[in-house]
């Protein structure tokens, strides 16, 4: 084990969290952005609507991510004419845009599904009860059905996120630095895998640990009525008081 | 009962015997490529291993009487897997350089090719005067450094494209390290993004261009062709460190290929020109 070169690496490796966490990050927003309406769009009661959504979930969930991403990328190169004609090739020109993209479509589509299960696990009673005071439809799902459906579904959600962390490694193959990509630079000049990736996976062991911590307390915040007060009550002794002397 | 049992225990270890001499006799050379780098090694439209490291090893192995077995592995973990011993011999257009030969060790070099840069036809690039046709990057001369900076004042604000690992990544890290560079897992990808004008210019070797140069147009080399310094003495078979027997049977090999001209007939055949070492 070579501890200089793990002194060494470590701060170089350091560099790649900012690219790391704006590629996750980024991709989970407009993910999820997208996720909820593909999720209503699942069980919309338009045949039609419901096909073309969950072909969407199908696609993108069955295929790789790294083919996912490597299409979008080499893809969008053979069709440069295309894409320069409707004014996109500055965008698809960029890899980062590029490794966004294919995240962010893939993430949609996993998080559609969680979201859709937790919509579906709202107890129908609340919702009848929401309609028998008059509420109407989109009130009770702000205000009722969404709150309990992200609850239900955040453990799911959770493990999203830290798919996500992980899989922004693939980036690295369409030639963006993030951690990966330079431990694989560092390898390359060195010959030592074993001590730079064991680097590289602590770093993503403590961004996950920071998320898993996170979530947690996401958790903690959203199920006030599951805490339940665990601590055992003093025991209160009756001591008899001195009998005073007459 | 107890005869039968150890009877079948003999035969047993016997057959055992019989395999292991039989594995340690028989000569089997695990040859690593990356089968990837046109015309050194790469694919045909089968998916069979091809090309003139694929031609070279079989050869070699002939003259060396031993059997041989190609491995196919990606580039960026061919040394770190040698040293693991997934297999014994690297041929995979692997130069010669000196951050290498702190972990590995090779034979003598089998060919030699020089590198430049690659730009579409189209590019404004085109046509950019060089003073000197060939640069040898040893000790760089003056008159050389001068046309190496005039080279770094042309890519200016512009994106240049290499593989990752090689020496041609490590000749812009060292001589342009101004230069905006991106690294590419194959040389093939890095041509498809010179294609889609994500990169501005490619830095590879003449070699690996020749093929590309002569079915299409669409690509033009520019600038002076560079060998040496950083880019390596020549590719030659890369070996553990330990293993210098082995590498005293490719050195033999490959100077009885020198000696008759194969080695020259088998370079003119896949790179179109001769660039085998004379002796």
């Amino acid at each position: 084990m070579d501890f200089e070169l793990i002194a060494e690496s470590l701060p170089r490796l350091a560099e790649g969290i900012d690219e790391t966490l704006l590629l996750a990050g980024s991709s989970l927003v407009i993910g999820f952005v997208l996720a909820v309406p593909i999720a209503l769009l699942n069980l919309s009661n338009n045949g039609t609507v419901r096909t073309l959504s969950s072909g969407y979930v199908y696609i993108f969930r069955s295929t790789p991510l790294l083919v996912q991403i490597f299409l979008i990328y080499y893809g969008s190169g053979q069709f440069r004419a295309e894409l320069q004609a409707v004014g996109l090739w500055f965008l698809f020109r960029e890899s980062w845009f590029c490794a966004i993209l294919a995240l962010t479509l893939n993430t949609a589509a996993y998080t559609s599904q969680i979201i859709r299960g937790g919509l579906q696990s709202v107890p129908w009673g609340q919702i009848e009860a929401a309609r028998s005071i008059g509420m109407p439809g989109f009130m009770a799902f702000r205000r009722l059905i969404f709150p309990i459906a992200i609850r239900q579904a955040l453990p799911a959600y959770g493990n999203e996120i830290i798919l996500m962390v992980k899989s922004t490694s693939l980036a690295s193959t369409i030639t963006i630095l993030e951690i990966t990509a330079i431990a694989k630079k560092i390898i390359s000049a060195t010959y030592q895998p074993v001590e730079v990736f064991l680097i590289a996976g602590a770093i993503y062991l403590s961004l996950n640990f920071i998320v898993t911590r996170a979530i947690m307390l996401v958790e903690f915040w959203l199920t006030p009525h599951l805490r339940v007060d665990r601590r055992i009550p003093p025991v209160v002794r009756r001591t008899p008081a001195p009998v005073p002397a007459p | 009962m107890v005869a039968v049992m150890t009877r079948i225990g003999v035969a047993a270890a016997v057959a055992v015997a019989g395999l292991w001499a039989a594995g340690a006799q028989a000569d089997t050379i695990r040859i690593a490529t990356e089968g990837a780098y046109k015309p050194y090694n790469f694919k045909d439209a089968a998916g069979n291993l091809v090309g003139f490291e694929i031609d070279l090893a079989a050869e070699l192995c002939t003259r060396m009487e031993a059997e041989c077995e190609i491995v196919e592995q990606a580039w960026d973990g061919i040394i770190p897997s040698l040293i693991a011993k997934k297999y014994d011999a690297i041929m995979a257009g692997m130069s010669i350089k000196a951050s290498r030969e702190e972990v590995i060790s090779f034979s003598r070099y089998y060919v030699n090719t020089p590198i430049t840069f690659a730009v579409l036809s189209d590019s404004a690039l085109v046509g950019t005067e060089s003073a000197m046709e060939a640069i040898t990057l040893g000790e760089v001369s003056a008159e050389e450094q001068a046309v190496i900076d005039a080279m770094k004042g042309v890519l200016n604000g512009l994106t240049v494209g290499v593989q990752t690992s090689t020496t041609h990544e490590a000749f812009m890290t060292e001589f342009m390290p101004e230069i905006d560079l991106k690294s590419y897992d194959t040389m093939d990808n890095m041509i498809l993004d010179l294609e889609a004008g994500r990169i501005d210019a490619g830095y590879t070797s003449m070699t690996y261009l020749r093929p590309i140069l002569e079915q299409g147009d669409d690509i033009a080399v520019i600038g002076p062709k560079m060998t040496g310094g950083p880019l390596g003495r020549g590719v030659a078979v890369g070996l553990r460190q330990e293993d210098t027997e082995l590498r005293d049977r490719f050195n033999a090999a490959i100077d009885t290929m020198i000696a008759d001209g194969t080695l020259s007939a088998m370079a003119t055949e896949w790179f179109g020109t001769d660039i085998s070492p004379t002796e």
